[in-house]
């Protein structure tokens, strides 16, 4: 679902607009020993693994669908089992829909189980959530259609305040227009930052929710030259071993 | 010395009947994709599919040729390709009976199903539609601690288990590397039924670094040789997707005339006919 991957990808400032979820996504898992990426993802894919290059290679980072970067030998089963010891410490989910407080919709919209919009379905996400402590949701478009105040159908549930097992859960949102944070004592996102060239205007007139922020929202930060070269060396080098397309299309200066 | 499983895939396929639990792996793990159109071909029908986890280009075929009456997975995608067409209109239609699942409660039921045991507990999931939806799994308090709601799901012991691999010996021994989901899978059936691109004269548990990776004939019910069994989808090892292929089929496939129009392509292929 992270979708619109060959579009023509916008320049921000040197920094195209997916090198800057690239780099955002990279700060957003710092300090984390094992990261996991599922399958269809490639600019998660490619967060994690200049998170990793960035870590001097003290990160390990399991990207689903790849060859290289892939260690689990135990089949389909292992991720989760993995989650469930703790031995995963952040991961991505998408949704068609995103809810204010934090729920998301991996199935569809228009009824259940005759849905009049029907979407792949829920994935490993309703276990998932509730097991990896930072869980980044990802998801390009910013439009009142995905981020909504209620979902339609909940396929993995935000923190609801009730006693369960839950060492896991949402930690940020990430969209092409904006960066939030979930705060899990309030069940609210809380607005962190905005990507250059976007408004609080635009980002309050996209979002479907209520939301927390601070008197004066700061812009993104852009990823620095020595960031940047990363990225378009070693980093599209290796995600491009899983997303040759991807790689191809995104980033302007051949490695 | 048992009989060996060794057959053709015209009599592998006959062994599964209309209204069978048929469970097949996702796409990555090695989909019998010559088989399942040996079965389209005999115009199976009534089936209750399982998908561990996921489905893709073999569970939209099944549906948009009505061969399935339900169908438990959880997600159905042909992922670069887009969405699973079929699938999309049968759920918009009402035409088959959903059981959504999360990839981890299926490949669960099919560890409970191969310990023998009726039920598995499993993290997660507390707070999820999907509970409201599947009558079928229940929440507990974990008898062991205080406070401590658990969910239970029953074990899948399907009638029958189909997949493809690269290679099998003669005897039924099935190398499956590290598609541990397979062993899973093969322990779990009632039957386990394998096409593979290759027959060996080797003994497969002859090597121990060659057994480890391994379903031993033991479980093995039927096997047959399918060169490019896989196609269109990727056999790891031999050969990468079609993709030329499958996107003529997402296009192909958004109508129900286009869909029968490539369905009738495919059913023709010679190795079906043959079959």
């Amino acid at each position: 679902m992270t979708g619109e991957m060959h579009a023509r990808v916008p320049s921000v400032a040197g920094a195209n607009s997916k090198e800057l979820l690239i780099s955002v996504i990279a700060g957003l898992l710092q300090g984390c020993r094992h990261v996991a990426v599922g399958a269809s993802s490639p600019i998660p894919g490619a967060g994690a693994l200049l998170a990793q290059n960035l870590s001097g290679g003290e990160m390990r980072v399991s990207v689903l669908g790849s060859r290289r970067n892939n260690f689990f030998t135990d089949g389909g089963v292992e991720l989760f089992d993995c989650a469930a010891q703790g031995r995963i410490d952040a991961f991505f989910l998408g949704g068609g829909e995103i809810d204010g407080h934090a729920n998301i919709n991996l199935v569809g919209v228009g009824g259940y189980p005759q849905s009049a919009v029907r979407w792949p379905g829920c994935f490993g996400s309703a276990y998932l959530y509730l097991l990896v402590p930072r869980v980044i949701l990802f998801r390009e478009e910013h439009s009142r259609r995905v981020l909504v105040d209620k979902v339609s159908f909940i396929s993995a549930a935000g923190p609801a305040g009730d006693k369960i097992y839950r060492p896991g859960g949402p930690h940020a949102l990430l969209t092409n227009m904006a960066l939030f944070s979930f705060d899990k004592t309030r069940r609210r996102f809380r607005l962190d930052s905005i990507h250059p060239g976007h408004s609080l205007e635009e980002v309050l007139d996209n979002t479907g929710f209520a939301f927390d922020r601070p008197e004066a929202v700061p812009q993104t930060p852009l990823p620095d030259a020595e960031r940047l070269a990363r990225i378009r060396g070693p980093i599209r080098e290796s995600i491009g071993e899983t997303y040759p397309r991807f790689a191809a299309s995104v980033f302007p200066i051949p490695a | 010395m048992p009989q060996s499983p060794l057959t053709t895939i015209a009599a592998l396929t006959q062994r599964i009947p209309d209204g069978a639990l048929l469970a097949v792996p996702a796409d990555y793990a090695g989909v019998a994709m010559t088989a399942t159109r040996a079965l389209l071909h005999r115009g199976i029908k009534d089936l209750h599919l399982v998908c561990l986890p996921v489905g893709g280009v073999q569970t939209d075929l099944l549906i948009g040729a009505g061969a399935i009456r339900t169908l438990e997975t959880a997600a159905v995608t042909l992922g670069e390709f887009g969405a699973a067409p079929r699938f999309v209109e049968a759920v918009r239609q009402g035409a088959i009976r959903l059981k959504d699942a999360t990839c981890p409660a299926i490949h669960a039921a099919f560890q409970a199903a191969e310990k023998g045991i009726p039920f598995i507990p499993l993290r997660g999931i507390l707070g999820s539609d999907l509970i409201t939806h599947r009558d079928d799994w229940k929440v507990i308090d974990n008898p062991f601690a205080a406070d401590d709601p658990i969910v239970v799901l029953p074990a899948i012991r399907p009638d029958f288990v189909l997949f493809h691999a690269l290679k099998a010996d003669r005897f039924g021994n099935v190398w499956i590397g590290h598609h541990r989901e397979l062993m899973t899978l093969a322990h779990a059936a009632k039957e386990t039924l394998v096409t593979v691109e290759e027959i060996v004269d080797d003994n497969l548990l002859a090597d121990e670094v060659v057994a480890a990776g391994v379903i031993p004939s033991l479980y093995v019910t039927a096997l047959a040789e399918a060169e490019h069994g896989a196609w269109p989808l990727a056999m790891p090892g031999a050969y990468d997707i079609d993709e030329v292929a499958l996107k003529a089929y997402v296009e192909a496939a958004q109508t129900e005339t286009g869909f029968r129009r490539i369905l009738h392509d495919w059913l023709r292929e010679t190795e079906v006919a043959a079959a």
